[in-house]
């Protein structure tokens, strides 16, 4: 999968499940600061990834994670 | 054979704790409660777990056409028990006066009420049992610590019952699993209370629910949904043929990804969160009879429960209904009335764990 590719389908995600306004979604946008995500918010998120892209996101993974981009890195590498 | 439900009840006590009670206590908001738990208020009982059980149980009963007599056995689904012993459901035996029923406390945390309907029916599956009295019943406000904001917020009273009789129609449980992660206990947990505390502890958060919110709520949503899965598979029907899932309540987030895993949509989901909160093994007979004071259950339908708690357990199950969806009757039981304040009710929490400093 191409990283537009992902890029395009992680907006998706963000927009169908956390109800995110798709203009403010950028790859330096934190979540909880810029974005209003909550920690559940956060969890909610990985889980969806989890199942969009079929992979494993263990917490502690999951617990560096404060922007779009870092995520984005990550199902990228998780895929690569 | 099979076993089915014949009867179901709830009793939700008179007094209200909403989240503007929860603002003059503590630093928190309605937004706050609300945006990450679904939650509005939540019942206080002034009664203990069995009385509330009871209640649930008279109405049950009535609405099964049936007298506490008839009944042979009763599983009080409950980790917060009058006393430890007797167990709740030796009082609920003597207050109903169900001369004829053996009784026992089941307690699998808010996966209890599952974990019990399953038992209940595969006694009567078995032969041994012929009606079988099933109550979820929690009086959770024992346990909370209000100096936690977190979690104090979550939880609630109440109760809810049915009763389940022998069939031989195209009805009843259709599949089930039980699970439990031991593992992972310390995600949810009481951590003191118990033998392995002091008698006094020397923490009251001991005693009180200690809860990680994000380990749970990522657990609760993969098992409730994968148990899920494996029920209606193992019931040999689609989830086109589900027409309602009563899940745990615990919270609308869990409630509303597990749906969205399951593509469920909204209507097919049962959701009272909001003027309950969590009241663990209650929540499930709580939901399942306003599901059907609602009109939402119809004839033959297959229900899907699924629940998840402090274990870490899990429980879920396949139900098809039968062919009545209203009670024979109703019963006039009911609170006594209360003398007190909600807040007076809560003023031993207050006493015990203490209060934040606002």
């Amino acid at each position: 999968m191409e990283r537009a590719e992902i890029e395009s389908k992680f907006t998706e995600l963000l927009v169908s499940e956390l109800g995110l306004d798709a203009d403010k979604i950028n790859p330096g946008a934190r979540f909880e600061e810029d974005l209003e995500v909550d920690s559940l918010g956060v969890v909610e998120l990985l889980m969806a990834l989890e199942d969009e892209f079929d992979v494993t996101i263990p917490d502690e993974e999951a617990e560096n994670l404060t922007t779009v981009g870092e995520a984005i890195d990550l199902v990228v590498a998780k895929l690569a | 054979m099979n076993a089915t439900i014949t009867g179901w009840g709830k009793a939700l006590p008179p007094s209200v704790l909403t989240n503007s009670d929860l603002e003059s206590i503590m630093d928190t908001s309605d937004e706050w409660i609300t945006s990450r738990s679904g939650i509005k208020e939540r019942r206080i009982s002034h009664v203990e777990t069995s009385d509330m059980a009871t209640i649930a149980a008279h109405r049950a009963l009535a609405a099964a056409g049936l007298e506490p007599a008839d009944i042979d056995l009763i599983i009080v689904a409950t980790c917060s028990p009058d006393t430890l012993i007797p167990s709740a459901a030796a009082f609920v035996q003597a207050k109903l006066g169900a001369k004829n029923a053996g009784a026992v406390d089941l307690n699998a945390a808010c996966s209890g009420f599952v974990y019990s309907l399953v038992f209940g029916a595969n006694m009567i599956r078995g032969g041994t049992h012929k009606r079988v009295l099933v109550i979820g019943a929690e009086k959770l406000h024992y346990y909370m610590d209000f100096t936690d904001r977190s979690t104090s917020v979550l939880f609630g009273d109440g109760a809810g019952a049915v009763v389940l009789e022998p069939t031989e129609a195209d009805e009843g449980l259709l599949s089930s699993e039980l699970g439990m992660d031991g593992d992972s206990a310390e995600f949810l947990c009481i951590p003191g209370f118990g033998t392995i505390g002091d008698r006094v502890p020397d923490l009251p958060s001991e005693v009180g629910v200690q809860m990680d919110g994000q380990e749970v709520f990522r657990r609760a949503v993969t098992m409730m949904g994968d148990s899920s899965v494996r029920v209606v598979e193992e019931a040999g029907i689609g989830f086109e043929d589900v027409d309602i899932l009563i899940p745990h309540q615990a919270n609308q987030r869990i409630i509303d990804a597990t749906a969205r895993r399951l593509k469920l949509p909204s209507e097919r989901v049962f959701m009272n969160i909001h003027a309950y909160g969590n009241t663990s093994a209650a929540t499930i007979p709580i939901a399942l009879t306003e599901a059907l004071e609602e009109g939402r259950i119809r004839p033959g339908a297959n229900i899907v429960f699924a629940a998840f708690g402090g274990g870490l357990s899990w429980a879920a199950a396949v139900l098809r209904w039968g062919t009545r969806t209203e009670p024979i009757a109703t019963s006039d039981v009911d609170f006594p009335p209360s003398e007190r304040t909600t807040m007076e009710l809560l003023q031993p929490n207050f006493d015990f764990f203490g209060l934040e400093e606002l």
